[in-house]
Order: C-alpha cells, then sequence, then structure tokens
C-alpha cells in the first residue's frame, strides 16, 4: 500500500471573479521511503496540491477526490485527528524559511514547541531532543538560544527542516525549499534532504519550478502543466528522454554547461502559462506547443504508457493510434 | 610568478579594437553597521568592500556574464558601472571617456534592465508611457530620421516581440505576463538607442519555460544592432547559454575571467569549480560542496581572499604545490594563464605554468 495516494483530485479556488479550477484531476502515489519530484511553473497547481494534502487551503475552496495518508482519508478526517496527523504523519517545509519562524521567540524553543504540542516528548528530554535534530541539520547545538535574525537564510532552512523531522514524520512534503536560496547554500540544504531522506527512510514529495534540482533529489517526477500532470515516470528518464514536449522545453530551460547544443543557444516555448480561469480547449499546451498537429485543439489527451512506469498526456506518445504517426514531424522522433 | 603571467590591465593586445567600456580597479565601499557596544566605545564603523578592485572590458557586440554568489558584488559593479554607485577609487571609462563626466548623456547610451519588471514598471502607467518616459526624460521629441514619438516607441516594442505594437499601447502593466513585462522593460531601454545595456538577473524573476526567449530576444538585439551586454547573473547555465565571456567574482573582486567555453568547462580558479559543482544535474550531490558562506565584505580575509574557504588548501593540494604561504599571505590578481584566460590563483599560476592542470570534475569540452 502507498503512503500517498491521492486520487481523482481537484481543487476549485473561489474568488470574486468565478470559481478558479487549480487542479483538475490529479493522481498521485507515494510509497514509503520515495521521494516523488511535482515540477512546474508557476500557477500550475503544484502548490496548491501540497496545500490540499494537509488541508491548508483557504475556506471555501473545493477539494474533491480522495487523499489517503497511511490507508486514512485525509478529506474526512475531524480536525482533531486532522492536527495530530499534521506533523506527527506529514509535515512540510516551506519556500519562505525567512518567514516562516516567529522572529521574537529563540528558534530551540519553536521546535520545541511543535514536539509539546503533539505530546511526543516531556519538556525536559524535548530540549534534549532539540539539541540532537539541530546536530542532525548540521547546526551547533548552541544555536537553540539563537533568535532567527541571527541566522543566514540556510541556516534558516536547516531549523525549519530541524523542525519538520521533529515529531517523526514518515512524509515530508517540501514546497520550494531551496528558491530563495543561494546556489552554494542551495546544493548544501539539498544534500542535507537527501542524507535525511536516505538516512531516515521518509518518504518525501518535492515541489519546485526548478528541473534541474528534482532529477538531483528524485527517484520519480512528475510534471504539471495547468492543473494536471503531463507526464510521470523515473527521474532520470523524464528529464533526459521528455515523452512530453511540455517537460522537454521546461529540461531545456536547465542546460548543461558544457554540452553544445545549449551553447548560445537559449531555447524557450513562446507564449506564456495559461490562466487556470481561461484554459484552451483540447490538449491545454497546444498553443505553446512545437509539436502541435490538426487533432491537438480537439483532443484531450490523457495519460499514455510511455513505457511501463512511465506515462504522458501526448497525442504523440499515443502510438497505437496510427492516424497520428503520419502527423509526426522530424523534430519528434528524437 | 611564471613567466607567461603578466597583470590583467595589460593583457588586452591580442584583442582586436578598443573596448567600449572599460573599468579599472573599481572600488565601492559602504560604510558598514556600527555595535551598539562598538559605537559606545566611540569605534568607527568597518567600511564593508562590497567592490574591491575589480577591472574588465566590454567591447561592442559582446555579451560578458557577471557571476557569483549573492554579496559577492556583481549587482554592485553593474550599479557603479551605470554611475548609480560612486566610486571610492578607480575609474569607468566608457568609449575612452570618464563616465562622471556627461552622465547624462552615458545615461542615455547605457540601459539597465532590472530582475523584477513587476517592480521596473509603473503599475499605472500604459505601456506606451512606460516605453516613451525615456524618451521624454532625454527630451527626444523626434528620432533621427524625423521619426515621431509614437513611431520610435511602436519600432522599440516591436524590436522587444511585442507584435503588432500598437495592440500594446493602451494596456497596463497588470494585464500582461511576466514574460511581456519584461520585453516592455527591454522596450523601453531600447527605445533610447543605447550602446550597451546592463542585465542584472534579467530572467530570474520569470517561469522557467518563458526564459529562453527572454534570453533568446537579448542575443537577437545583439545580433541586430550590434550592442555589447553586461549579463549580471548567478546562473552559470544561464551564462552558458548567452555568453562570450564570462567573469567570476567573489568577495568583491574578479577571481577568473575569459572565454565562456574556458571558465565552464575548463576552469582554473578553485572557487568556479566549486560554483560548478553545484550546478544541479543528476548524480551533482555526490560532488563536493564548500561548506560555510561567504566571509562578510568588512572582514575580507588576508591573502587569496578564497584560502580559509579552498578545498585545495584544505586538502593540501596547495601546500604539496609549494604555494600554501602565498595563499594564506599574498593577495594577488589576475594573471593571464591561458590565452585571454585570467585567474586570480596561485596554485593555478603554479599548475598550469608547468603545463599541468589542477584536477577538475568537471566534463571537458
Amino acid at each position: 500500500m502507498s503512503l500517498l495516494s491521492v486520487r481523482d483530485l481537484f481543487v476549485n479556488y473561489h474568488t470574486q471573479g468565478g470559481p478558479v479550477p487549480a487542479v483538475r484531476g490529479v493522481n498521485i502515489e507515494i510509497a514509503k521511503g520515495e521521494v516523488l519530484g511535482l515540477a512546474g511553473e508557476s500557477g500550475c497547481g503544484k502548490s496548491t496540491i501540497a496545500g490540499a494534502l494537509l488541508r491548508l487551503l483557504p475556506r471555501g475552496t473545493e477539494v474533491t477526490g480522495s487523499i489517503l495518508l497511511n490507508g486514512e482519508d485525509v478529506l474526512g478526517m475531524r480536525p482533531g485527528r486532522l492536527r495530530a496527523v499534521r506533523w506527527t504523519e506529514t509535515s512540510i517545509v516551506f519556500q519562505g524559511a525567512m518567514h516562516a519562524l516567529n522572529p521574537v521567540q529563540r528558534v530551540g524553543a519553536q521546535i520545541e514547541e511543535a514536539i509539546l504540542i503533539h505530546h511526543q516528548a516531556g519538556e525536559r528530554e524535548a530540549h534534549v531532543r532539540v539539541g540532537g535534530l539541530l546536530e542532525q541539520v548540521g547546526l551547533a547545538p548552541r544555536r537553540i538560544r539563537d533568535y532567527p535574525h541571527e541566522l543566514s537564510g540556510g541556516q534558516k532552512q536547516r531549523v525549519m527542516i530541524a523542525m519538520a523531522l521533529a515529531c517523526n514524520p514518515s512524509l515530508i512534503i517540501a514546497d520550494e525549499p531551496t528558491t530563495a536560496l543561494d546556489v552554494m547554500v542551495q546544493a548544501q540544504v539539498l544534500k542535507l534532504l537527501k542524507e535525511l531522506q536516505r538516512d531516515l527512510g521518509l518518504a518525501m514529495l518535492f515541489i519546485t519550478h526548478d528541473l534541474s534540482v528534482l532529477v538531483e533529489v528524485c527517484d520519480r517526477l512528475a510534471i504539471m502543466y495547468a492543473g494536471r500532470i503531463v507526464e510521470e515516470g523515473p527521474a532520470q528518464s523524464v528529464f533526459y528522454e521528455s515523452a512530453h514536449p511540455y517537460t522537454r522545453a521546461l529540461a531545456d530551460a536547465f542546460p548543461t554547461i558544457g554540452e553544445g547544443r545549449f551553447r548560445k543557444a537559449p531555447s524557450g516555448l513562446p507564449g506564456d502559462p495559461p490562466y487556470p480561469q481561461d484554459l484552451p480547449g483540447g490538449c491545454t499546451f497546444h498553443p505553446r506547443c512545437p509539436l502541435a498537429f490538426e487533432a491537438c485543439p480537439h483532443i484531450d489527451p490523457r495519460l499514455f504508457d510511455v513505457s511501463p512506469g512511465w506515462r504522458a498526456a501526448c497525442l504523440l506518445v499515443d502510438s497505437a493510434k496510427p492516424v497520428l504517426e503520419g502527423a509526426r514531424t522530424p523534430e519528434s522522433s528524437r | 610568478m611564471s613567466e607567461r603571467t603578466r597583470p590583467a590591465e595589460q593583457a588586452t593586445d591580442h584583442e582586436m579594437g578598443p573596448p567600449l567600456l572599460e573599468v579599472r580597479d573599481l572600488k565601492v565601499t559602504f560604510a558598514g553597521r556600527v555595535g551598539l557596544g562598538a559605537g559606545i566605545l566611540g569605534r568607527k564603523a568597518t567600511q564593508s568592500r562590497a567592490v574591491d578592485g575589480v577591472s574588465l572590458q566590454l567591447r561592442q557586440g559582446e555579451v560578458l556574464a557577471l557571476a557569483g554568489e549573492s554579496g559577492c558584488g556583481k549587482t554592485t559593479t553593474a550599479r557603479a558601472i551605470m554611475g548609480l554607485e560612486p566610486p571610492r577609487e578607480g575609474q569607468i571609462l566608457f568609449q575612452g571617456k570618464k563616465i562622471s563626466k556627461g552622465l547624462r548623456a552615458y545615461r542615455r547610451k547605457v540601459q539597465m534592465i532590472f530582475q523584477d519588471p513587476t517592480g521596473a514598471l509603473n503599475p499605472r502607467q500604459t505601456i506606451y508611457e512606460s516605453v516613451a518616459e525615456g524618451l521624454r526624460i532625454h527630451r527626444i521629441h523626434n528620432g533621427p530620421n524625423g521619426e515621431t514619438e509614437q513611431e520610435l516607441v511602436a519600432r522599440a516594442l516591436s524590436r522587444a516581440g511585442m507584435r503588432p505594437p500598437e495592440r500594446f499601447f493602451l494596456n497596463y502593466p497588470h494585464e500582461l505576463s511576466g514574460g511581456q513585462r519584461q520585453r516592455v522593460v527591454i522596450a523601453g531601454a531600447l527605445v533610447l538607442d543605447p550602446v550597451m545595456l546592463v542585465a542584472d538577473e534579467p530572467v530570474s524573476n520569470l517561469d522557467a519555460s518563458v526564459r529562453g526567449e527572454i534570453l533568446r530576444l537579448l542575443l537577437q538585439i545583439r545580433d541586430d544592432l550590434g550592442l555589447a551586454i553586461l549579463v549580471v547573473t548567478h546562473d552559470l547555465g544561464l551564462a552558458w547559454t548567452i555568453a562570450d565571456r564570462v567573469a567570476v567574482m567573489y568577495l568583491g573582486r574578479i577571481v577568473e575571467i575569459g572565454p565562456a567555453e574556458g571558465v565552464l568547462t575548463r576552469p582554473l580558479h578553485p572557487y568556479t569549480k566549486a560554483l560548478l559543482n553545484v550546478v544541479p544535474e543528476a548524480g551533482g550531490l555526490d560532488r563536493p560542496i564548500l561548506t560555510g558562506e561567504p566571509p562578510d565584505p568588512t572582514r575580507i580575509p588576508p591573502g587569496c581572499r578564497f584560502h580559509p574557504r579552498c578545498p585545495e588548501v584544505a586538502t593540501g593540494a596547495a601546500r604539496a604545490a609549494g604555494v600554501e604561504e602565498k595563499c594564506r599571505g599574498e593577495d594577488l590578481g589576475l594573471m593571464e594563464l591561458r590565452p585571454g584566460h585570467f585567474a586570480a590563483c596561485h596554485l593555478a599560476a603554479v599548475t598550469v605554468g608547468e603545463g599541468k592542470e589542477i584536477s577538475t570534475s568537471q566534463p571537458q569540452g
């Protein structure tokens, strides 16, 4: 059984301008100890999924489908049970480490608070544990008495990670955990997350727009576009042999240094990601797709198998349809 | 120092043409914060040496990427080049003349593109007004061939890829996407017919799939109009896709500068190697990562400013080559170790001079 199983997730935000379909039918499975990367651009719905998993979305947001965490339905949980599940079974590391900490409380006390609230330990034991957690994330135990302003951005993100680990969760949702950090510090934090994940056997849902970061830390990748997963499979295959034209374009936005085809040749897609209120018909990607053909504006493709465990929502992948064979352009047979 | 090395300033003879922009030993300092205790004791504020001796040249039609981590002084260097930050020492020459003389005319020829297009555009101005603002500030009513303001604005928007331009005249920034806003900012720069652009992280606020198009636009502008472009970026991958030359900054100095192929695929300075090591890539986390964070520019280490974090010093490679003393005690400038490729590293000076290079974990070529 999967640790996390999301089926048919739909999320509609209600705004003054009418409902906004942010997530439109997403399925996610994460096994114990597995790292799934969720990538996509702003507005594709990836952070909405993070919020939906722990029911952190604004009141009045319509969430349908099922979210099973250890077999338990999150959407049907009573508030008390939900509070217990947050942090102890699943915790979140957010992007804005700078703002997620209380500026007038010592960081040690903030981590301790999470442990005490969840009755994971008594005060003295919690205190000892906080010291251990800080060490685990590579901070000197004396930092326990520091205020957030005394720490650098990378150190604050380490504190956030320590906090996420405080109640021994089995799943960590990391939403753009390194985006605001400098490259060197980003690499340090990623390495730390990867090591902790390996050592503690944690499952992780790693969300970011930076596909090259995901291929470093994830087992599997899911690429989102306009509220849906358009490609999903083993991280290396999805990044290096992308089956969906959108994944290809996103991967090419993170060029490999030293590779001739990227030299003096920045590549990008024309246009911009669509607004969720105003999605194009057929395949939502077709107006920007370099390989679009006659059928694309009319058929909304489901996920087709590329190979076992690897799927993409593109009519070009659906090789079962002979009519499309002729539509393949020379470039598509990469 | 080996015989092949020489100071950076003299190393221009093998390149063609005079430089469009020349920065000589630029220093910019900021007053550091005075702690409460120090203030009571009457201690003076320490100087933060944000830019601490930068020399570089930019030729017409050239794209130079200035790369480094935040706090390395790359943005301050760019701002000083724009005349937005007074230099404490050093000179900035544009077309052979000091920029401090005739700053107004200079600012017309050199335009800056900022990171955040949303912040750079006035939300209450139409696109037309935003693009025309530069013309109005510089009191340009007609183009060189008698074009009207409207024609100039339309041409700039069209060059920036906003076609047909008239369609966007009356739009407001909020009606455009991030990529379109950055195009408007670029149009605002192009409308003044500049000869050089300074782009500070021009795409880091944009969606990944949109970035490539904006970078391609910058290259297009360079090719069509022959502009020189200085791109400030933290992203070496970006440098690989657009830059002719790359300069890597650390703690207020350029530690390596040269052709992009050389700097990015056969780096000479250990800091450049460390930066390349952290460019995300499958399996990249197994490569060594520098620990700690760059030191505070109020307390620049003596000797080579990178030595406290330098892996070559830590692993004893510098000692084995007999340069560790120098690393710890002797400050150094850029040395030309390969044609047109300069680095400020005692170890590289020895190893490259002897015909062998420091081992690199980067793929060659």
